[in-house]
């Protein structure tokens, strides 16, 4: 198991130095993204009001609190469960090359080919860990779609972000599917002998 | 309204504006505990890893004053109300709604609540039958017990429902539990509450696994029977090898709570319903004057 600092946007290459397993902080400008957000775009064939290429893409809804100035301040930025989003992975990387997608409680098999494909990584951040994940996020940039509000999309400014762990590499690798696989045998075992 | 009843429907709604916002800053002890525990168990790199961060996570809100979840969730209270509580049911649940409100917009809150088709907001953390209240009514007695659960999606979304048949039995019951547990994986949140409803009726087991979820973490069940049970699959459970957030670990579950209702001769319902390690609950008691005395631990 490696550890990695990386800054996004970043490229291709960086991203296939990842192998599942390996832990990554994160540093520079990511995107909070949602179920609605990700609808939008590929179920009601809205573009993205921002370029998308390289990025790294959060699972979040966040708290926040709006300024005088229509800007907002972060109270309380944590995850939500990726699996729901699953089926976005493949458009996100072939339209619009993007690197990283993070989470928690991981990706079904079906992001794994794609995500080979295509340069990108599935990064597996704790869930629940929203107090100390808002300490790590330095400013909310932009704020695209408010009407969405919160599933609206987000930019961020990040330092110190994680810790995350490669959950599914660019090289067919899940964390998931081994420990998945693993829980399953033991559950046969278990059954066999109740 | 007399006046002591405003003021009553008052203390009430004082009561769940601050329990609501409390639950989700300062989980209560036993889970500390808990969650200490298991980072002491644990052996895995990536599960030792996860465990840290999140004793790490409830210090920095302790620390920051701030959420220790960014899910709000969806208000969830259950009440137990004395015969001589003097103001109504009716009234209790209007200031439990107008608590919410309150505590969503003072703080502000993430407002979660939407129309369940249509998926337009419904207004903050409030709506048509949201918040959700459980009702218990206790003879010979003024007082009133109001616990605050706001219940995360993300373990909410694993909740299970088997009409097992009487002649699965007991065995029937855990397979159903385990096999939800596993095809749960990480995305509940592990290492958290596994709550159990058993017997009654299919909505009921549902809501028994819930009130499961609500108990004070490693309490048992005062049936020595269901008790068994509740030690068995814990042991279980935690011979899958999920882990904390589903990254492999041997701390899958802090606990597996049972609750149980009698049931018709032909049906053995068996309901699973998740609580993240994220357990929020806050309780108050509330007296026939007014006063009330909050409590973590309840």
């Amino acid at each position: 198991m490696a550890e990695h600092r990386l800054t996004f946007p970043t490229t291709e290459k960086e991203i296939r130095k990842l192998r599942a397993g390996d832990l990554v902080t994160v540093d520079g400008h990511i995107f909070g993204i949602r179920d609605r957000t990700q609808i939008r775009i590929f179920d009601q064939g809205v573009e993205p009001p921002v370029e998308l290429n390289g990025a790294f893409l959060l699972h979040t809804a966040p708290n926040v609190r709006k300024r005088d100035d229509g800007g907002y301040d972060p109270l309380c930025i944590g995850t939500t469960t990726s699996a729901r989003m699953v089926r976005f992975t493949e458009p996100l990387g072939r339209d619009h090359g993007v690197r990283a997608i993070c989470g928690k409680g991981g990706l079904p098999d079906d992001a794994i080919e794609p995500m080979r494909e295509h340069g990108m990584v599935y990064f597996a951040i704790v869930g629940g860990a929203a107090a100390l994940e808002t300490t790590q996020i330095e400013a909310i940039e932009e704020v695209y779609w408010e009407e969405l509000m919160p599933e609206c999309l987000w930019k961020f400014r990040v330092k110190d972000f994680g810790p995350l762990w490669v959950g599914i590499d660019s090289h067919g690798n899940s964390m998931f599917h081994d420990v998945n696989e693993a829980a399953n045998k033991r559950l046969e075992k278990i059954l066999a002998e109740l | 309204m007399s006046t002591v009843e405003l003021d009553l429907q008052q203390a009430v709604e004082d009561a769940a504006a601050h329990l609501y916002v409390w639950a989700l800053k300062d989980i209560p002890q036993d889970l500390r505990d808990a969650l200490a525990d298991a980072s002491g168990k644990e052996t895995s790199v990536p599960g030792q890893r996860v465990l840290q961060t999140i004793l790490k996570n409830v210090q920095v809100a302790e620390r920051e004053n701030n959420l220790v979840c960014q899910d709000t969730g969806i208000a969830v209270y259950y009440c137990r109300v004395g015969e001589h509580f003097p103001l109504h049911p009716a009234r209790i649940y209007q200031a439990l709604y107008d608590g919410t409100v309150r505590a969503t917009l003072d703080h502000p809150l993430r407002s979660n609540t939407v129309h369940t088709l249509t998926r337009e907001n419904t207004g903050p953390n409030v709506g048509y039958r949201v918040p959700i209240v459980h009702w218990d009514f206790v003879a010979d007695w003024d007082g009133l017990d109001v616990k605050c659960v706001p219940k995360g999606s993300g373990s909410e979304n694993m909740s299970f429902l088997k009409m097992c048949v009487p002649a699965d039995g007991v065995k029937g019951i855990k397979q159903f539990v385990l096999e939800s547990i596993v095809g749960a994986g990480g995305k509940p949140c592990p290492p958290g509450i596994v709550g159990v409803g058993i017997g009654g009726s299919a909505d009921y087991a549902m809501h028994l696994a819930k009130e499961a979820i609500a108990r004070p973490v490693g309490t048992r069940n005062p049936d020595p029977e269901v008790a068994k049970l509740e030690e068995e699959l814990f042991e279980l459970l935690n011979e899958t090898g999920i882990g904390p957030m589903g990254l492999g670990g041997d701390v899958t579950v802090l606990q597996c709570h049972i609750e149980h209702a009698d049931t018709h001769m032909t049906l053995n319902p068996v309901a699973v319903n998740y609580q993240c390690w994220a357990a929020r609950r806050a309780s108050a008691h509330i007296a026939a004057d007014g006063s009330t005395e909050f409590d973590r631990e309840a």
